[in-house]
């Protein structure tokens, strides 16, 4: 009976995300939207892929994208093939040829670079990255060159008179391999092997003792982490139909950094999260500004300074809380604290757009609106508003602050004697 | 070829040298506080900016003094109030912060100065050419890169061996606890450090900006191969570094200079290997084509077989 119960308990989350996943297009069905899901949908795989090293096993990599962008590649490549020679194979297997091509490179320089840990591992990772890179520019034959490998998804075998044309199909072949990955992954995290790479983490020197080798844990986690990215290259050859040399490059090793530690790398959905949120913000904030890098880097910045755990951390931190009931306790803090952050916040944006208007879209003139409100980017009025807002939302970050966090810790400390008590 | 070999011998020994510039700062602070400092070469591009900034207003010189103190003060502030926050979360939080700055430090001047290359101009005191050899010109303003990187190097040379600060520096670099309890303000040194280190890179980049492109691009095309060198040179040691410098900065020159391919070798031996054959492109790729992957693969190769760089004490 318990057994039964505890297996509703773990398989329910898994049901109610593949309902969300099916029923999300008929709630966002505008091309924009399902293309948005479609970039989520990859980006889950890729940045959970990232947090098996980062978060899981402790290896700091500024390499990841190679088994992407190689991932990607071979898709790509074998798109192509296929398409041209009528190999009857359903697209829908494609994703596992991005996977195993993640996986044969992982071995090949997982077994040079996973001989180090710590800072000589991510040095390793980055020299092999930027190895790569500079092979993409060499190598025209198999990167394509300037203009990338182009290939379409259409031509392969058809089942049930699926052509993969529309978006809305191509969705529902992504949302289906994320969701199997990350089933995969989350798996793995709970197997024997996965607790071992929480001990590599932790105290290699106790893990040595232990009788596992070091090495070879880490060996192995990156070698998965490396199918499951190729996995995500795949996906997203798929996706945009074309591969080009820019995907192994040091930008989407960067940025799958960027989504995982901003989501949270302590916790498993910590990197959905930060997926998620980076892909909607990449997308939505370049609409509006041009300064949307600038964003992101500061509040990595602001992610790494405070909140190490990252927002998923922020989130879950209120686990117990929600658990005892103690959460009522803390809500005036937090209406509190919407004071110094909204302050903070809108001073911050102000200021950016407004440097931003003034310094790159200089030839448009002083003249310029955030929100439909106007006014001048020049005029002294301006800028002594933003840094009264700046400046308040500091002076009030100050005071309200240290009430915040002691609201929370009392909130906490009561919900842990509540738990503990019989 | 004589002519190809002097020339790439001044070029190697400038890029060596203001690859040492750079190095020297990043190989203290990293064997002294851990910190691998991604944001480095980022200083390094402020630098540049900044002194092509000054240099619109009041001209190249004053700039040569002003940038690097502008932005060592900047570097001792990210260290005072960014690194020591980040520093109780580990080594990892603080490598990720260096590497949130340098992508911030990359938007902030694109936003600033733009995405195109800035007319950075030589000083007109220094826009003649130096000497002419075999029909081809030395600008003058390379010489004098070349000797303001060895006073530099000199100075720091001498800073490091022959004061007291130098003493402090260099017993904080293997015994920081030992230095701290001995009464030294360790924290201060650090910053010291930090912000010295980020001032040479500033000089490095005031120095190399007119000569080479100052645009947003150029801190992330030479971060990578600052790692190497430090790597390379060994941990700790400075004199590693300088070998490493030069050393990189002549294979680098040297291999850009070299149009020859495997496929033009096995060509004398009677072996004809074409785009097509098997291996493809690699055959045909010409040995300056491939001078960008040289210094990764040095890099890995000495991670790998000897951790502890070419004069370095531990590894790394």
């Amino acid at each position: 009976m318990s057994a039964v119960i505890q297996r509703g308990g773990v398989l329910t989350p898994w049901l109610v995300a593949a309902a969300v996943v099916i029923v999300l297009p008929y709630i966002f069905s505008s091309g924009s939207s399902l293309t948005m899901m479609s970039l989520m949908g990859f980006a889950i795989v890729f940045a959970l892929s990232y947090n098996m090293l980062l978060g899981q096993t402790g290896m700091l990599s500024f390499g990841h994208a190679v088994y992407y962008g190689l991932g990607g590649f071979m898709t790509a490549h074998a798109l192509n093939v296929i398409g041209a020679g009528k190999w009857p194979i359903p697209l829908p297997l494609l994703p596992l040829v991005g996977g195993l091509a993640g996986l044969s490179f992982a071995i090949l320089f997982g077994w040079v670079s996973t001989k180090r840990a710590g800072t000589a591992f991510s040095m390793i990772s980055l020299g092999i990255g930027e190895l790569v890179a500079a092979c993409s520019l060499i190598l025209r034959g198999f990167f394509g060159g300037e203009g990338g490998i182009s290939t379409s998804r259409t031509s392969t075998l058809r089942l049930f008179g699926i052509n993969f044309g529309p978006q809305i199909q191509v969705y529902y072949l992504i949302a289906a391999w994320c969701l199997l990955c990350m089933a995969a992954m989350y798996a793995f995290t709970r197997t024997p092997l996965g607790r071992m790479c929480n001990a590599v983490r932790d105290n290699p020197e106790r893990a040595e003792f232990v009788g596992y080798s070091t090495q070879m844990v880490r060996f192995i986690a990156f070698c998965v982490s490396g199918f499951f990215a190729g996995v995500a290259g795949g996906l997203a050859a798929i996706h945009y139909e074309i591969v080009t040399a820019s995907v192994v490059g040091a930008g989407p090793s960067g940025s799958v950094l960027l989504m995982a530690y901003i989501g949270g790398i302590s916790f498993f959905i910590g990197p959905v999260i930060g997926a998620v949120l980076m892909t909607a913000l990449q997308i939505s904030l370049s609409d509006y500004t041009g300064a949307w890098m600038l964003y992101v880097g500061l509040m990595f910045v602001l992610v790494v300074m405070f909140a190490p755990a990252g927002l998923g951390g922020l989130l879950l931190m209120h686990r117990p809380l929600l658990a005892a009931g103690t959460w009522r306790r803390v809500l005036p803090a937090y209406a509190l604290a919407l004071v110094p952050a909204s302050l903070l916040f809108v001073g911050g944006v102000l200021l950016v757009e407004t440097s931003h208007h003034l310094l790159v879209k200089a030839s448009e003139g002083s003249a310029m609106r955030v929100l439909w409100i106007p006014y001048d980017a020049k005029s002294p009025a301006a800028w002594a508003g933003i840094l009264a807002l700046l400046g308040a939302g500091l002076l009030a970050l100050k005071h309200i602050g240290p009430k915040v966090a002691d609201a929370f810790h009392g909130a906490r400390l009561e919900a842990t004697s509540k738990l503990s008590a019989p | 070829m004589l002519e190809l070999i002097i020339f790439s011998s001044l070029n190697g020994l400038l890029y060596g040298l203001l690859l040492f510039l750079l190095a020297s700062g990043l190989t203290l602070i990293f064997s002294m506080m851990g910190v691998l400092n991604f944001a480095h070469a980022s200083f390094y591009m402020l630098g540049a900016y900044f002194g092509y900034q000054i240099s619109r207003y009041v001209g190249y010189w004053p700039g040569l003094l002003l940038a690097p103190l502008l932005v060592g003060g900047i570097g001792a502030l990210v260290e005072r109030f960014g690194l020591r926050t980040v520093h109780k979360h580990g080594h990892v939080a603080e490598l990720l912060f260096t590497f949130g700055l340098a992508f911030m430090i990359e938007e902030l001047v694109q936003m600033v100065w733009g995405k195109i290359p800035v007319d950075y101009r030589v000083p007109e005191l220094l826009n003649f050419s130096a000497f002419t050899l075999f029909s081809t010109t030395y600008p003058a303003f390379r010489i004098f890169m070349l000797l303001m990187s060895v006073a530099v190097f000199i100075a720091l040379l001498l800073l490091l061996t022959r004061t007291r600060v130098g003493l402090i520096i260099r017993a904080a670099l293997s015994h920081p606890h030992m230095v701290g309890s001995l009464g030294h303000n360790v924290p201060l040194v650090f910053m010291m450090v930090f912000g010295v280190g980020c001032g040479l890179a500033a000089l490095a980049g005031v120095i190399a900006g007119p000569a080479l492109v100052t645009q947003p691009a150029m801190a992330a095309s030479l971060g990578p191969i600052l790692f190497v060198v430090v790597v390379v040179g060994g941990l700790g040691s400075l004199a590693g570094a300088f070998i490493a410098s030069l050393g990189i900065g002549l294979i680098q020159t040297f291999a850009v200079a070299l149009n020859i391919s495997v496929a033009d070798v096995v060509g004398h031996l009677g072996i004809t290997l074409t785009r097509d054959s098997i291996g493809g492109d690699l055959w045909v790729a010409t040995v300056a084509q491939v001078a960008p992957i040289i210094p990764y693969l040095l890099l890995v190769l000495v991670l790998i077989f000897r951790p502890k760089g070419l004069m370095g004490d531990r590894d790394t």
